[in-house]
């Protein structure tokens, strides 16, 4: 194919100025996601052809309010419009902004057209504004402007057209420049731009006010520049405030030009209205829990339909290949290991999706702000973030969506604790180890003629969990150590109806993350982890049946119980079973032995592991049902003391322990995708480890 | 006490003000950008439940910002 001439246009706009909506209609599916290189920012970008036939890469930058950035996101924005140099500089930039809002959007509008790109001004959601009766003269702001502006309703679709029109034909760089450099800057600017050979005045000016956060800038160009700083005593943020407010009165003159009609003054909107119910001292919180809630029960309940069909599905395919497939090694690690292990992919699905779809529905209708506003103070205490409340009560279910939805958190410290803190969340895979075990070592009895103790005790885990979340981040908040100060300063949007296909974007943006970028990592230790559970040293493996016939010649086995006899003795003797019985010394002062060892090792794949495991090891494994395992479980004999194995003492700490212990390795493979790098993971391993052993040991010796 | 000098902080619901200056130099830049500029009318809308943080109205839309960050709005009175 030859070479194309493809146009690169960069969208920018303030947050919920319906950058994205424009970016979906532009683009339609031809989206990709991927990262900006060496930064967690992710970079959606999408293909389209313009009325000429020329092809435009369009790329979605995150929403910014200034070029000064506050934010990683904000500072890539700052990064792509000042590299002029780059090969990723835009060769148009569009900017959208909410025209029911342009008096601070206006404010990046002017920026960006002192910065001298080629610019187009898309002004969305005008037909809100004429609903409210306010007109504007677009041919005056056009000229006073110099950049061409084109009305677009980013929802509807309509004067989406019109903009591509004018995207193909070629636009000249604006030559307007609004902001006047103060007199004091001149010299300094004068001699970057003599030196460095800048486009204009206010990229140069943009170079010496903030080249800390500018990371294109060689180590030469950034001393030069220090030593201009010095020279003309610039120092960070000296001409801001003053460049915000010169900026401003161009804006309200501007404004006061081409508004047709003022816009009366009232703030009794309707979004006024919905907020006196939304933040109500009552019924915000009462609304707020329940939309929780409703969250959490329909990942909890709505999502196991699909949940148990995709199992079904890989559990056929697996047979399916066993049988069809000539029996070897590798017919095996595809059946037991990867088919497994696509399955074990493929299974979050759904929970993702269905959380993603209220994520996304909170956000556009401008609810998930509410929340904010309302979570704030009480989440701040604990270092977390108004938003951190929706991943903590989505992790009740499940916490690689949870901690896929902190993306939402702005402040890079409280979304790093609310990731290390998400997974203490008592999950849903949880559940089947805490219920057997709870059946195992509390009575099923009622208290007060109305609670079931049984019952009491799950909550109590549940609660347990919550407790330890919010302690935890509390003395993670004193241990992280930034610069970055926390504050609040949030734009409550009006309230819209959510948009459906943006909705529909979303899910499907982050089911593809997930799949593809922690899958992959996901797969990897489901294989290992088989390989571990599937082969060991020796012969033990290969001769495990005459090995257990031997032992049981004298038994009468039915076929079954041998076939069980069998896989027990195979697991006894794999490299997990190994490691089980190695790490058996550390595991005892909690009250372990190694087949639980082996259940600890095996159930690092997912927790719910663990049933299976005991269920294969105690070689029941063809009848795995609760009844069969427990009272099993109950016969266990520790032979130390000739007592059952599982007393309350031993029951609880393995209750705690999994309470606390990070065993899962698909959040490991999230949180690896969501922080770019294996430290935050490895200390999150790390640290719930150790608070799950010492929460567990403490248990055991006081019980006993 | 300075001459009652008051700050966004200690508005009442419903209650409109002119800025007159920012008083805190990291936030005050993150605040001009958002609209808050001297000069410029703030609305106190309400506070959250719990007190903090605090909506107010300024440029044509609506803010959310804790009482730390009001308190460094000064208003004339």
């Amino acid at each position: 194919m030859q070479a194309q001439r493809q146009l690169k246009i960069a969208l920018v706009g303030n947050p919920n100025s319906g950058k994205s909506s424009l970016f979906n209609m532009l683009t339609g599916l031809n989206q990709k996601t991927g990262n900006f290189p060496g930064v967690t920012v992710e970079k959606h970008t999408g293909i389209s052809r313009l009325p000429d036939q020329t092809q435009a890469q369009f790329i979605d930058l995150p929403g910014i309010y200034s070029l000064y950035p506050r934010s990683l996101d904000e500072q890539i924005v700052s990064e792509i419009l000042l590299h002029h140099r780059s090969p990723d500089c835009p060769d148009v930039v569009v900017v959208t902004v909410d025209a029911t809002n342009l008096k601070r959007s206006l404010l990046l509008v002017t920026q960006i057209i002192d910065l001298g790109l080629p610019m187009v001004l898309a002004l969305n959601m005008m037909d809100l504004v004429a609903k409210s009766g306010i007109s504007y003269n677009l041919i005056s702001l056009s000229e006073m402007l110099g950049v061409p502006v084109v009305p677009i309703n980013a929802r509807t679709g309509t004067g989406i057209d019109q903009l591509k029109t004018v995207l193909s034909q070629s636009i000249a760089p604006p030559t307007r420049e609004i902001f006047t450099l103060f007199d004091e800057a001149k010299h300094g600017v004068k001699e970057l731009r003599e030196t460095l050979g800048t486009d204009n005045d206010y990229e140069a000016y943009q170079f010496l006010q903030q080249p800390a956060s500018l990371s294109f800038l060689s180590s030469d160009e950034r001393s030069f520049i220090d030593q201009l700083k010095e020279k003309h005593k610039f120092f960070p943020g000296k001409f801001h405030g003053a460049e915000t407010v010169q900026r401003y009165g161009f804006i309200q003159s501007l404004l006061d030009e081409v508004t047709l009609k003022p816009r009366p003054e009232t703030h009794q909107g309707i979004s006024t209205r919905f907020d006196k119910i939304i933040t109500h001292r009552i019924w915000g919180y009462v609304l707020f829990f329940a939309i929780l809630f409703l969250v959490f029960q329909s990942i909890f309940a709505w999502a196991t339909v699909p949940m148990d069909f995709i199992d079904g599905l890989f559990a056929s395919l697996s047979n399916y290949l066993t049988d069809t497939l000539p029996e070897g090694p590798l017919t095996r690690m595809l059946a037991q290991g990867v088919i497994p292990g696509l399955g074990g992919i493929a299974i979050f699905i759904p929970q993702i999706a269905i959380l993603f779809a209220f994520i996304s529905i909170l956000e556009e209708s401008g609810y998930m702000a509410r929340a904010v506003f309302l979570m704030d103070k009480i989440m701040r205490k604990f270092g977390l973030n108004g938003k951190s409340v929706v991943p903590l009560i989505s992790g009740v279910a499940c916490a690689i969506p949870a901690i896929m939805a902190t993306r939402t958190i702005d402040n890079w410290k409280e979304r790093t604790i609310t990731i290390l803190v998400t997974p203490l969340m008592s999950c849903s895979a949880r559940l089947p180890v805490f219920t057997i075990l709870i059946a195992l070592i509390v009575p099923d009895k009622m208290v007060w003629h109305f609670f079931n103790l049984q019952g009491l005790a799950l909550m109590g885990m549940y609660l347990l969990g919550f407790a330890a979340a919010l302690i935890s981040a509390y003395i993670i908040k004193f241990l992280i150590k930034v610069n970055e100060r926390s504050f609040l300063i949030m734009e409550l949007p009006t309230y819209r109806w959510p948009k459906w296909s943006n909705v529909g974007y979303m899910i499907v943006d982050k089911t593809k993350a997930f799949v593809f970028e922690a899958g992959k990592i996901i797969l990897a230790i489901a294989v290992i982890l088989w390989v571990l559970a599937s082969y060991g040293p020796g012969d033990h493996i290969e001769r495990a049946e005459e090995y257990v016939l031997e032992e049981a010649s004298r038994e009468a086995l039915a076929e079954h119980e041998l076939e069980d006899r069998i896989a027990a003795y195979k697991l006894e003797h794999s490299y997990a079973g190994i490691l089980g019985k190695s790490i058996e010394p550390v595991i005892r002062p909690l009250g372990y032995d190694w087949k639980i060892g082996i259940a600890l090792v095996t159930s690092f794949a997912a927790r719910e592991v663990f049933v299976g495991t005991m269920a294969t090891i105690y070689s029941i494994g063809s009848e795995e049902d609760q009844t069969t395992i427990k009272s099993r479980m109950r016969a266990e004999i520790n032979p130390d003391t000739g007592g059952p194995r599982y007393t309350p003492a031993v029951g609880f700490s393995l209750l705690v322990f999994y309470t606390f212990a990070m065993q899962c390795m698909s959040t490991i493979a999230v949180v690896y995708r969501e922080t770019k790098g294996w430290k935050w993971p490895l200390i999150q391993l790390v640290y719930m480890t150790i608070l799950a052993y010492v929460s567990a040991l403490l248990v055991f010796q006081v019980l006993s | 006490m300075t001459s009652g000098k008051r700050s966004v902080a200690q508005m009442k619901p419903g209650e409109v003000a002119v800025i007159a200056e920012l008083e805190d130099d990291f936030i005050s830049l993150k605040l001009m950008e958002m609209g808050c500029i001297p000069g410029a009318t703030v609305r106190f809308n309400f506070s959250a439940p719990l007190g903090d943080p605090i909506c107010i109205s300024i440029s044509g839309y609506e803010l959310a910002l804790r009482l730390e960050e009001a308190s460094s709005i000064a208003i004339l009175n």
